[in-house]
C-alpha cells in the first residue's frame, strides 16, 4: 500500500462509519470485563442479529474508556447527536437502549452520564484520543481516525532531521518518569554512526498502582506501532522490540495481532507505505523483575540476561542492544509522537506549563470517586484532578494525600493541593511525575506504613548488584518495621534520614537512588506522624498496631505519659 | 528438601517438543533464553533442573547462566505449583483499600502463606506487586479470572466456589 492509498482506505472508511445509523460500543477494557461487559456485548449482538431494521447498526467492543469503576460502560453514536454515555449497564438495559434507538424514541434516563460530566470535560485526550471509541484488534478502525497517517506524511514529506527537530520544537519528554527531553535523545541516536541501531518501546509498567501502559497497549496499540516506526525513521533503525510485562498477556497477544495486521497491510514491515524505509518490530515478554524498567536491565533482560542494569555511561543512545546505538522510550512516549505529526509539533507544544508540554495520562485510583484512567494537560492543578475528575473521596472524607511515582516518588499533602500538576512542580515537593500512577489516601492511611509498603516493595525488587540498594533497603525497612510497632527510639529516625541520603547518593541505578523518596517526602510532610510512633507510642491513622513493652520499659513510659499529662487509659 | 521428581523422558514427551520447537523457531539462540524458558514454563508448568539441563545443553549456555535467569525473574518457578492459582494484588491501589486483610483471610482459610502450595497441592495461594487493575481495588485473580472489589469473606467465598464446583465435575 502507497500513501494515496492509504488515504484513500481512511476516507472509505470513514464515510463508511459516519453512515452507521447507531453505532453502540461497549468498553472491554479489563475492568468493565470483570463487571461483566461481555454478557452486554453478547446481548447486543444477539439483538442485532435478530432484529429486521432498516438501519445500519454497528456493535463494538472497545478499548477502556476511562472511567473504570462505573464499568461496564456503553457509548451510544447516533449519527448528527452528540454521543450518550451509560455507566453499570447489564444487558437488559442494554437491549432496552437499543430498542429505544431503533424505535426513534428518546434514549433512557436510567445510568446515564450528564453530557457535560466533569471526569471528562476536565480531561484533554491527546495519546488516548482513540481508545474507547475503536476494536483494539481492528488496524482499519484505527485508520478510519487517520491513523498511520502521520507515518505516510513524515516518510514523505520530512527528512530525519526536520523529525527530531519537530520533536525538540513539541517538547515532549520521556513519560515514563524520567521527563528526558525526547527530541534530544532522538538526536543523539540519529548522530550516531552503526550499520545496526534499535527502538525499543518500554513496556515494562512495575509502579504499584499504576496501569497507563497496559491500557494504551490493550487499547490502542497501532498508535505505539506507528510512533516506533516514526522513531525508526527518525533514527535511521530497522528494528525495533516492545519489551511487555509479563503480567500483561492480552496487552502482548493485542500487539501481537497489531504488528501482524499491519504488515500485512504494509505500513510495517519491508518498504513502509512503498517508500525506502523498513521497519519490523518483536515483541519480548518480561518475566517479572522490578528492575527492568530501568533502561540498561531492560536491554539485558531482550538479550536474554538477568535484568541488572550497569554503569552508564555509554547510555543505550550509544552502546545498547549488543552494543548499538539503541533508542527507548516508554510505551506513552509513543503513544505521543503520531499525534505530534497530526497536530503539528507547535500546535502540540502549546498544551502543557512551563518545561512540561503536552498531556501526562495517569491511573487514579485508591480512595476516590472515580477510579479510572484519565488523560490531563500538563500543569493542571492537583486538586482539579482529585476533585474535578475524580470526583472527591468517598462520602466527601477529608484528603490527605495523593501519591504519585510509585515506589519512587513521594507524597504530596493536602496543603499543596493547588500544585500544578508538571515534572519541575513535583518534584520540588519531593515526589517524581514517574509513570503515572496517582493514589489518593485519605485519614484512614498511616503515612509511615506507607513509606513500609513501598521500602518493602523496592527491597524485594532490588537486583543485589549494588550494596547500598541491597541492604540499605533492608535496613531502612528494619527502622520502618520498629517506628511501625512501637519498638523505634528517637535515634532510629535520625538514622533512617542518613541512610535514606546514603543509599540516593550512592546506588548504582534509578530503583536504589528512588527508593529512600517515598520515605523522605513523608518525613518531610508527615514528620508528625513518625514522631506520634516513636515518641507516643501511637498510630495516628489507627493503622499499625503497636507491639508490647517489656514492663520496665512500661514503667518508664508510664512515667513519661503521667510527666506529658498523657494519662487516659490508652494501651501500651 | 528434596528436589521434586519429575518424570522427565526426553523421549516422546508432547511437553518436550514444545520447547524444542520453540529453540529451533528461535534458531537456538543464546539470546532466546527468557522466551525459552517461558514455553518452558508454560508447557510444564515449572522448570524442573533437568529441564534447564535440557534448555542449556541446546543453546550452549553453562547451566548457571541458564539456572541464574531462571532464579532471577519472579516469573519462573523451579517447583511444582497448585492446581488452582489464586494470586492478590497487593499493589499500593489494593493496599490502600484493604488487600492486606484479604491476604490473612485467604491464609487462614487455606492454611499456608502466601506463596506456598497447599499440602494437598490444590491451591497455590501468591500474592503480586500490582496486576494493573487497580480501580478494581482490592482485587485478586483465581486461575486468572479477575475479580474485584472485593472483600476477605468475599475472596475465601469465591475460592471454596472454584473447589466445589471441580468437585462436582469429578
Amino acid at each position: 500500500m502507497n500513501r494515496t492509498e492509504l488515504v484513500e482506505l481512511a476516507e472509505n472508511l470513514e464515510q463508511q462509519r459516519q453512515s452507521m445509523a447507531l453505532r453502540l460500543l461497549v468498553c472491554c477494557g479489563t475492568p468493565c470485563v470483570a463487571a461483566g461487559a461481555e454478557a452486554v456485548v453478547a446481548a447486543l449482538r444477539e439483538k442485532v442479529a435478530v432484529s429486521e431494521t432498516p438501519v445500519n447498526v454497528d456493535v463494538v467492543g472497545t478499548g477502556c474508556l476511562g472511567p473504570c469503576s462505573r464499568g461496564p460502560l456503553l457509548t451510544v453514536q447516533r449519527s448528527r447527536e452528540t454521543d450518550v454515555i451509560y455507566e453499570r449497564i447489564t444487558p437488559q438495559q442494554a437491549v432496552s437502549i437499543l430498542d429505544a434507538c431503533l424505535g426513534k424514541a428518546d434514549v433512557p434516563e436510567q445510568g446515564r452520564l450528564p453530557d457535560n460530566f466533569p471526569f471528562f470535560s476536565c480531561q484533554t485526550k491527546v495519546v488516548l484520543a482513540t481508545s474507547g471509541r475503536i476494536d483494539p484488534e481492528d488496524i482499519r478502525q484505527y485508520i478510519s481516525y487517520g491513523g498511520y497517517g502521520a507515518l505516510a506524511q513524515v516518510l514523505h514529506e520530512s527528512s530525519p532531521q526536520e523529525i527530531c527537530d519537530g520533536m525538540v520544537t513539541s517538547g515532549l519528554r520521556g513519560r515514563g518518569g524520567g521527563g528526558y527531553p525526547t527530541g534530544l535523545k532522538w538526536q543523539l541516536v540519529r548522530k550516531e554512526s552503526g550499520v545496526r541501531k534499535f527502538v525499543v518501546a518500554n513496556g515494562d509498567e512495575g509502579d504499584p498502582g499504576a496501569y497507563m501502559d497496559r491500557s494504551l497497549m490493550e487499547s490502542d496499540p497501532h498508535r505505539i506501532l506507528e510512533g516506533m516506526a516514526i522513531a525508526g525513521y527518525a533514527v535511521g533503525a530497522e528494528q525495533g522490540y516492545i519489551y511487555v510485562r509479563g503480567e500483561y498477556p492480552l496487552a502482548a497477544e493485542r500487539l501481537r495481532k497489531a504488528i501482524r495486521d499491519a504488515e500485512h497491510l504494509g505500513v510495517l514491515g519491508s518498504r513502509v507505505l512503498d517508500s525506502s524505509f523498513s521497519f519490523r518490530v518483536d515483541i519480548r515478554i518480561g518475566a517479572g523483575a522490578f528492575v527492568c524498567g530501568e533502561e540498561t536491565a531492560l536491554l539485558a533482560s531482550i538479550m536474554g540476561r538477568r535484568g541488572q542494569p550497569r554503569i552508564r555511561p555509554p547510555y543505550p543512545a550509544q552502546a545498547g542492544l549488543w552494543d548499538c546505538p539503541t533508542l527507548i522510550n516508554n510505551v506513552e512516549t509513543f503513544g505521543n509522537i503520531a499525534a505530534i505529526f497530526t497536530m503539528g509539533p507547535a500546535a502540540f507544544a502549546a498544551i502543557g506549563n512551563g518545561k512540561s508540554r503536552g498531556t501526562k495520562v495517569f491511573a487514579l485510583c485508591g480512595e476516590v470517586v472515580n477510579t479510572g484512567l484519565i488523560e490531563v494537560p500538563m500543569g493542571i492543578p492537583l486538586r482539579d484532578i482529585v476533585f474535578a475528575v475524580g470526583g472527591g473521596l468517598p462520602g466527601g472524607a477529608p484528603f490527605k494525600a495523593a501519591q504519585t511515582g510509585g515506589p519512587s516518588g513521594g507524597c504530596i499533602p493536602a496543603e499543596k493541593l493547588d500544585t500544578p500538576v508538571d515534572y519541575e512542580n513535583l518534584q520540588a515537593l519531593g515526589s517524581i511525575m514517574g509513570s503515572g500512577g496517582l493514589i489518593v489516601m485519605g485519614e484512614t492511611s498511616c503515612m509511615v506504613d506507607v513509606a513500609r509498603f513501598f521500602m518493602e516493595f523496592c527491597l524485594d525488587e532490588s537486583c543485589g548488584k549494588c550494596v547500598p540498594c541491597r541492604t540499605g533497603t533492608i535496613e531502612m525497612y528494619r527502622i520502618l518495621t520498629r517506628i511501625c510497632n512501637g519498638s523505634a527510639r528517637p535515634i532510629d529516625l535520625e538514622n533512617l534520614e542518613k541512610l535514606c541520603l546514603m543509599v540516593k547518593e550512592t546506588s548504582l541505578c534509578g530503583l536504589g537512588a528512588a527508593a529512600p523518596n517515598p520515605v523522605l517526602s513523608t518525613l518531610r510532610w508527615f514528620r508528625d506522624e513518625y514522631e506520634a510512633h516513636v515518641k507516643e507510642r501511637r498510630c495516628p491513622a489507627g493503622v499499625c498496631a503497636m507491639n508490647e513493652l517489656p514492663i520496665h520499659e512500661m514503667a518508664d513510659e508510664l512515667l513519661r505519659r503521667i510527666a506529658a499529662g498523657r494519662v487516659n487509659g490508652e494501651a501500651f | 528438601m528434596p528436589e521434586p521428581q519429575e518424570n522427565f523422558s526426553p523421549v516422546d514427551d508432547p511437553r518436550l517438543k514444545l520447547v524444542d520447537r520453540a529453540m529451533k523457531r528461535l534458531q537456538y539462540q543464546p539470546d532466546a533464553l527468557i522466551e525459552v524458558l517461558h514455553t518452558a514454563q508454560e508447557a510444564y508448568g515449572y522448570l524442573s533442573r533437568e529441564l534447564l539441563a535440557h534448555v542449556s545443553a541446546k543453546l550452549k549456555l553453562p547451566e548457571s547462566q541458564v539456572l541464574g535467569v531462571a532464579t532471577f525473574y519472579h516469573f519462573f518457578t523451579l517447583r511444582p505449583r497448585g492446581e488452582h492459582n489464586c494470586i492478590v494484588c497487593t499493589g499500593t491501589a489494593c493496599y490502600v483499600k484493604g488487600a492486606g486483610e484479604i491476604v490473612k483471610a485467604m491464609e487462614s482459610s487455606c492454611q499456608v502463606q502466601a506463596g506456598q502450595t497447599t499440602a494437598d497441592g490444590r491451591i497455590f495461594l501468591g500474592t503480586a506487586r500490582c496486576l494493573g487493575n487497580c480501580s478494581l481495588a482490592p482485587m485478586l485473580t483465581l486461575d486468572g479470572r479477575v475479580h474485584g472489589p472485593e472483600t476477605p469473606s468475599g475472596a475465601v467465598e469465591k475460592l471454596q466456589q472454584l473447589l466445589e464446583v471441580q468437585d462436582e465435575s469429578n
